[in-house]
């Protein structure tokens, strides 16, 4: 099951792609988005041989960060197989030789679009997240030098009346992911789209939180250990999404499922959307309602 | 032995610079994610005196062009710049204020913190990192840091560090987001205390 | 029965076999060379050469050929390639008022000095289409050949003055630097990211790259009122200028090459203000190659964004800094544009779920509806 592979980085490139030069300045915009907890750091952002919207940030700042004593898993959507998760993976193995791996606990770095792994994190692993639009503001304010002052003030009613409109109209909040968080008690950061179930893993996670977004030109941080709190108000707290099912292969009743349309005749399953996750369990001997008719260990 | 550049007095760099820089980055993004917390600078380097093996290393790991540099009287030695021009390309300040990066071998005169640049509102990134190497970076007096990064609290005193710089530093906590991040270096050590972190004593 | 979504590698694979077919059509028809695309597509070379950022003909032909001759897809070719090149030195600025002009005209005069020269320009032709083009015969291009090497005119050797500068000498037309910043290094729109409010020398490095279609737009809303420009085309040149570098170790300029540029000068009209007399004002169009429609467009949308530094109520759009210049990349707009391809089932179903929550939740307001 540990598929980690090694390949030969490609000789034609530099180690992980950018020059040296490009990678100092990534690494001194996330030592300053370390040093200031969910603030947004701007960056001389490249263009990478992958378009911007389909991971530039993240693949900057794990391109800056990763060394040969790294294993590397990619995620999209949780799982390993994707296509832009197998796109991104073959780009570093190429261009850096690191060993990938689908399995969270073996990988030192994750770099990660729309999900956070069900397997707890752990101290001395980098969560790596591909960011679309980093300003959490920029729906209610579309221009920069106006949410740049907003953040310097901490002007943030703004939001906290928009959640409210939704509490006034449908009973709840209903933002159900890229859902808002304040930082450390100061900033407020968009945690990318993550849907709102992810949202509780950011909280004082052990492991280091970086955030690349590479079109808009920003890199933030969440250190490890430090309080990611979700927006809400005392009489309509946080919560998260709750499924009446369990995952047809691993029988699990606490992941974040996907539903797949399965006929024509609109059958649904709902499965695990962190595919190792839930081979992991399928291997220990969980089972769902469905079990067999996926091979865990299939390619 | 002579350098690069045909001149004797000039020490080499990093043996291996994609290799080293990187992990040298990594010691210093691990120190600043978990403030107190000592590092290792695990690359072997013959560094220009009076700095300190992992003081070199930081320098090499994250200065360049771009960012304007500070040394204080102890650091700015002749080897020293000239080491600093050769591998860094770093341009020299003499005003702290308009330094990115500030090196202090001698962190007891450091000027008034309030003198190096600490950021603006909109753009605190600003605010300069320093860079101070110290005798060591458990013998002096005992500081309780908490913030991001610190589970409970963590005990940290470097040498070196005076009272009155501890005072200096816990005002400038009131301005944050702006603010200065330290890195203290000693031999092959290292650690840091982003802005974030509430020192008390 | 449920089929993951697998095999993410081999269809990757089997979509790049198929591209590359796709590309290269029918293998019964000779393959264009590199060289052939240079030469002959000159203008498709030089919007990638522009949009791209990196002046290189035979590479950005390459891309145009890579790309199928899609050729946003050609300059994001050439854009992610240039990421890749150190940077060795900074070039002298290049004095347009040296150019070499292959072509030279001015709207606002009927004569100037140096002439009017309308050179290699498809502006009266009647746009018929060519038969005699389909299908040539190699026999007869090489002929073809012959008859345009002889028809090709010499540049003229000696510099011709710019238009514009011959009003600044009345005082007409404002100076062309504003002295504020002068002394200051000016921006890298490629090594620091933007801030606002940008400076000229951003907004322009910006505009020069930024998507001939967008500004073509742009540049045509400020004419029709989404904007208060009223533009005067100044003086539109074409031709070749050298570019020199100063060593550290020589200390004076060398000659490193020649590229070949199209400025537009736009003369604008401006009422004045309580501090300024009443005088025109200038918006500047600058571009690789011969590109008059998209300098033209650039000098459009520069004028427009200096809107609020000119005191003027700047409420369209086009005077909008942020709106035009986080817009105008189109190795950025395509990108985000085409993310949507992208798996977004997680999120979609975070909506699903809230959706029918919403649904099943939700109270017609019949009291409402039958007043």
């Amino acid at each position: 099951m540990t598929r980690v592979s090694t390949v030969a980085p490609d000789g034609g490139y530099t180690f992980a792609y950018l020059d040296e030069q490009t990678k100092r300045m990534v690494r001194r915009a996330i030592l300053k988005a370390v040093a200031i907890p969910g603030y947004q750091v701007p960056f001389a952002s490249r263009e990478m041989p992958l378009p911007f919207g389909w991971g530039t940030g993240g693949i900057q700042v794990t391109a800056s960060i990763i060394g040969r004593e790294d294993t590397l898993k990619v995620i999209d959507q949780g799982a390993d197989d994707t296509v832009n998760a197998v796109s991104i993976r073959a780009f570093f193995a190429r261009t850096a030789g690191v060993p990938t791996t689908t399995r969270t606990e073996d990988a030192t770095i994750i770099q990660t679009r729309h999900r956070i792994p069900e397997t707890p994190l752990r101290a001395s692993q980098i969560l790596v997240y591909q960011v679309p639009i980093p300003e959490p503001l920029r729906w209610l304010e579309p221009r920069e030098a106006e949410t740049r002052r907003m953040h310097a003030l901490q002007e943030y009613g703004v939001m906290h009346v928009r959640l409210y409109e939704d509490i006034a109209r449908y009973g709840h909040i209903a933002t159900s992911y890229d859902y808002p968080v304040r930082v450390n008690g100061r900033y407020l950061m968009r945690p990318s789209p993550i849907p709102k179930f992810d949202n509780p893993k950011m909280d004082r996670s052990p492991a280091l939180q970086l955030f690349g977004a590479g079109r808009e030109k920003r890199i933030y941080a969440v250190p490890p250990h430090t309080e990611v709190r979700s927006l809400d108000f005392d009489d309509h707290p946080f919560e998260v999404q709750k499924w009446d099912q369990a995952c047809a292969l691993c029988g699990s009743t606490a992941s974040f499922l996907d539903e797949i349309v399965t006929d024509n005749q609109g059958g649904r399953m709902f499965v695990c959307s962190d595919t190792d996750h839930c081979d992991a369990r399928v291997l220990a001997g969980h089972v769902g309602s469905a079990a067999g008719d996926r091979d865990p260990g299939g390619a | 032995m002579p350098g690069p550049g045909g001149d004797p007095e000039l020490r080499p760099g990093f043996g291996d610079p994609v290799a080293d820089s990187q992990s040298v980055f990594r010691e210093v993004l691990a120190a600043m994610s978990e403030p107190g917390t000592v590092r290792t600078v695990a690359v072997g380097l013959d560094a220009p005196a009076p700095l300190h093996p992992a003081t070199a290393a930081v320098c090499l790991a994250l200065m360049d062009f771009e960012t304007p540099v500070w040394l204080d009287a102890v650091a700015c030695t002749g080897a020293v710049r000239t080491w600093l021009r050769f591998h860094c390309g770093c341009p020299l300040v003499a005003d702290p204020a308009a330094a990115r990066f500030a090196v202090a071998a001698d962190p007891v005169k450091l000027p008034p913190l309030d003198g190096f640049a600490a950021g603006s509102e909109a753009y605190p990134d600003e605010g300069a990192t320093l860079v101070l190497q110290v005798g060591s970076l458990d013998g002096g007096m005992p500081v309780t840091v908490t913030g991001p990064g610190i589970p409970g609290e963590r005990s940290f005193g470097p040498e070196d560090v005076t009272r009155d710089f501890w005072h200096q530093r816990r005002a400038l906590e009131d301005l944050f987001p702006q603010g200065l991040d330290l890195v203290f270096t000693s031999g092959v050590g290292l650690a840091a205390l982003p802005r974030s972190t509430l020192g008390r004593w | 029965m449920y089929v993951a979504v697998k095999g993410g590698e081999r269809a990757i694979e089997a979509s790049h076999r198929l591209l590359e077919a796709a590309r290269r059509g029918d293998p019964a028809v000779p393959e264009l060379s590199t060289r052939q695309v240079s030469e002959q597509l000159p203008r498709a070379v030089d919007r990638v050469m522009a949009e791209g950022s990196l002046y290189d003909r035979e590479l950005a032909a390459l891309a145009i050929r890579q790309a199928a001759g899609d050729l946003v897809e050609a300059i994001f070719l050439l854009r992610a390639y240039r990421t890749t090149l150190p940077r060795l030195g900074n070039s002298e600025p290049v004095d347009t008022a040296r150019m070499l002009v292959r072509r030279r005209i001015s709207a606002t005069f009927k004569d100037v000095p140096g002439g009017q020269i309308l050179g290699p320009t498809p502006d009266y032709t009647h746009r018929l289409l060519d038969f005699r083009l389909a299908d040539i015969a190699p026999t007869h291009a090489a002929q073809g050949e012959d008859t345009v090497q002889r028809d090709r005119l010499p540049p003229q050797e000696e510099p011709m003055p710019r238009v514009m500068d011959l009003l600044g000498r009345e005082g007409l037309v404002e100076d062309e630097t504003p002295a504020a910043d002068e002394g200051q290094p000016p921006a890298d729109i490629t090594r620091e990211p933007l801030r606002f409010p940008a400076g000229r020398d951003a907004r322009l490095q910006v505009l020069a790259r930024g998507d001939e279609g967008f500004l073509l737009a742009l540049g045509y809303a400020s004419q029709r009122g989404f904007s208060n420009t009223h533009p005067f085309a100044g003086e539109i040149r074409y031709g070749v200028v050298a570019v020199a570098i100063v060593p550290e170790e020589l200390g004076f300029a060398i000659e490193i090459g020649e590229i070949e540029l199209t400025e537009v000068q736009m003369v604008n009209q401006f009422a004045g203000s309580d501090t300024a007399p009443p005088q025109f004002t200038r918006g500047y169009g600058l571009v690789f190659g011969h590109q008059e429609r998209k300098a033209m467009s650039m000098a459009l949308v520069d004028r427009s964004l200096r809107g609020r530094e000119l005191g003027e109520a700047a409420d369209s759009p086009t005077e909008d800094e942020e709106f035009v210049l986080y817009h105008s990349d189109n190795v950025e707009s395509s990108g985000f544009v085409q993310h949507l391809k992208l798996p977004h089932y997680v999120d979609f179903q975070s909506e699903l779920e809230l959706l029918r929550r919403l649904r099943s939740e939700f109270d017609p307001p019949s009291a409402q509806a039958a007043e």
